[in-house]
């Protein structure tokens, strides 16, 4: 086990490394740089631009810079936003939060709406409810989020004015208001972008956990488990469910970099004070240092969560030994 | 002798895919006595197996067991059983092993717990007693070393070590009656008849009745009080073993035992039945064995009944009316 873990950390470590040498090489390859866009509003002179150039250390050889942004990273200082004029890492961290209650809300959604659709789907097979859930998850899983997520703020939003359609919290909220009251204020904010995510997502969490529970219900150990005398409910959800996880352990280790990370577009659409429309932004600015810093953020959520999945695997089938 | 089981007309169906129904089990009968062996003999196919899943209401979805079969144990009609009261017969009634112990243990839970499971499921016992009992069923059925194999996990096990888990599981309710289909099909030789040994010895010292579902006639001399041999989902001959090993009179079983080797007398060319099991789709009218029977006469365009040949030995052939003789 803790032979596994240090050589999966220094795998992790090597593939951070070509990821982010990839990323810094394509990023200065893209037309352009952060500066190249003040130049063409003819908004400095060439001179004010050079010195900037200079400032930033964009005037240096490539191999310069990245020496520089390596030893900086070693430092834990990932340098200073060009479009913002602040520290990378102050920058993300004002983002994180909104972004983890995003896709935390859509994972908790996933992890037990989703599931116990697909299981019951599964369980159900061929019955009206299950082709009906078939039906809506084929829908769900061919909407584009954004379109849906234009259409709910809209329509529930602001016709309806149901819930709020934008923002992260009310702003004219009380500072002096009370725990229940924020919390109250942030579910009613995360409701229909939740909602849009979560109706792609589940989809396909409903449509893996249903095939892989059609698979398990297959198994001949399922015969053993009824001919016990077992109730349907532990022959389901001890027998069969436990069995029929490891696909869908697998796809939320795929999701949880891109739910963590943000949707750009549901982001965009609610005006979510998230990670994913800083990163937009910083790819349409070249704003390189903070673009390396979401870039770098990305890359070790994916290599987190793989080692997360394996772990998982680990802890729920004994037949795989870390090792 | 008491009766603990008895099976009338059963009929299994499945659609056949274009509005139909298929037949592979059609019209079974047999009985067990309490402490009895019967043997339940056929090519795969011939609906053994899923003439012992209806015993228990096993059947998979779109099967199902048509009405006016019955299933008895002592008073209660199994087939009229749902939920809960089926529930309780399973395991504690009648206890089953399968053909394939590799898979027929759930991979992720220890062996202990499977047993202990099958325990809590009848008896309202805690949970060290139910694991006390698992270990001594594990003694049981001869696992070595059987307190740290509680806690050992399916793949752990040899096949033969998987197998005695089975019958483990299928004791830990202490059933009146012992289905075991095809138990050492999947086995090596050596261990298969180390599996059969503990069978016939849990047998003996727990007085269960066994229906011992094969295709190996090899294994059912001297272990089986009684034969019944299955083809097209009927049972066409039915006898105490000594008497059908002697005097085998279906010319189903007779083409049987002439394909089984003989170690014993001269070496002589095995006679391989004409022809193959058919598919329900393709049952003749009449005996279904006709077409590859070679005693078949005008006669056997009537499907024929049980007939007796002697006292408590029956057939399907309308030979036995005649002493085998054709008329």
């Amino acid at each position: 086990m803790r032979r596994w873990l240090l050589r999966r950390t220094a795998q992790a470590a090597v593939t951070l490394a070509i990821a982010i040498t990839l990323l810094f090489v394509l990023m200065r390859a893209a037309p352009g740089d952060p500066l190249s866009r003040l130049q063409g509003d003819r908004l400095l002179s060439r001179e004010e631009i050079a010195s900037l150039r200079e400032r930033y250390g964009l005037d240096q050889p490539l191999l310069t810079q990245f020496g520089a942004f390596v030893g900086g990273l070693a430092r834990g200082d990932l340098g200073v936003s060009i479009e913002y004029g602040r520290p990378v890492t102050s920058l993300l961290a004002e983002r994180l939060p909104a972004t983890l209650q995003l896709g935390g809300a859509v994972i908790l959604l996933n992890f037990t709406l989703g599931l116990w659709l697909g299981v019951r789907q599964a369980v159900r097979r061929g019955s009206r409810e299950d082709r009906w859930l078939t039906v809506a998850s084929l829908g769900g899983y061919a909407t584009p989020s954004f379109w849906l997520g234009l259409v709910l703020a809209w329509l529930v939003g602001v016709k309806w004015g149901l819930l709020p359609p934008a923002g992260h919290s009310d702003p004219l909220l009380d500072s002096g208001a009370g725990f229940l009251e924020r919390t109250v204020d942030l579910l009613r904010h995360l409701a229909l972008p939740v909602l849009t995510l979560s109706a792609v997502t589940i989809a396909t969490t409903m449509r893996h956990q249903r095939n892989a529970m059609l698979d398990v219900l297959r198994d001949p150990f399922m015969l053993t488990a009824r001919a016990k005398g077992l109730s349907e409910r532990a022959v389901t959800w001890r027998h069969a469910w436990r069995n029929a996880l490891f696909p869908v352990v697998t796809l939320f280790g795929l999701w949880l970099p891109i739910l963590v990370t943000g949707s750009v577009f549901v982001e965009a659409v609610f005006a979510w004070p998230g990670l994913g429309s800083l990163a937009a932004a910083a790819v349409g600015h070249r704003d390189y240092p903070l673009l390396m810093g979401a870039a770098l953020l990305t890359a070790v959520l994916v290599v987190a969560a793989s080692l997360l999945t394996d772990l998982v695997y680990a802890l729920l089938d004994p037949r795989v030994r870390l090792s | 002798m008491s009766r603990v089981l008895e099976v009338e007309n059963l009929r299994i169906s499945f659609p056949d895919g274009q509005g139909g129904r298929l037949y592979p089990v059609d019209g079974v009968s047999f009985s067990l006595e309490r402490g009895e062996t019967l043997a339940l003999v056929g090519e795969s196919g011939c609906g053994k197996s899923l003439t012992s899943l209806a015993l228990l209401q096993l059947i998979p979805p779109p099967g199902r067991i048509e009405s006016g079969s019955t299933v008895r144990l002592g008073d209660i009609d199994v087939l009229g059983l749902r939920g809960e009261r089926l529930r309780q017969i399973r395991g504690r009634r009648i206890g089953m092993i399968f053909q394939d112990p590799m898979t027929s243990l759930n991979p992720v839970f220890k062996v202990g717990d499977q047993i202990a499971e099958g325990i809590r499921a009848h008896f309202d016992v805690s949970r060290a007693e139910a694991r006390s009992r698992s270990f001594n069923l594990l003694q049981e059925v001869g696992i070595p070393d059987a307190r740290s194999r509680l806690d050992a996990y399916p793949h752990q096990l040899s096949g033969g070590m998987r197998q005695r888990v089975m019958i483990a599981i299928a004791l830990a309710a202490e059933p009146e009656i012992l289905v075991a289909d095809e138990p050492t099909t999947a086995l090596d030789v050596t261990v298969q008849a180390q599996i059969l040994e503990v069978l016939d010895r849990l047998r003996a010292t727990r007085g269960m009745a066994v229906l011992l579902i094969t295709h190996d006639l090899g294994i059912v001399a001297g272990r089986a009080d009684r034969v019944a041999v299955m083809y097209a989902g009927q049972i066409v001959e039915e006898a105490p073993t000594a008497r059908l090993f002697a005097r085998p009179s279906h010319p189903y079983t007779q083409g049987l035992f002439a394909s089984v080797p003989r170690l014993t007398g001269p070496v002589q060319r095995l006679t391989p039945i004409g022809g193959s099991v058919p598919p329900p789709s393709a049952w003749p009218a009449g005996c279904r064995f006709r077409p590859r029977c070679p005693k078949a006469f005008e006669k056997s365009e009537l499907a024929p009944p049980l007939l007796p040949v002697e006292p408590d030995h029956r057939m399907r052939c309308w030979l036995a009316e005649t002493g085998g003789a054709r008329g």
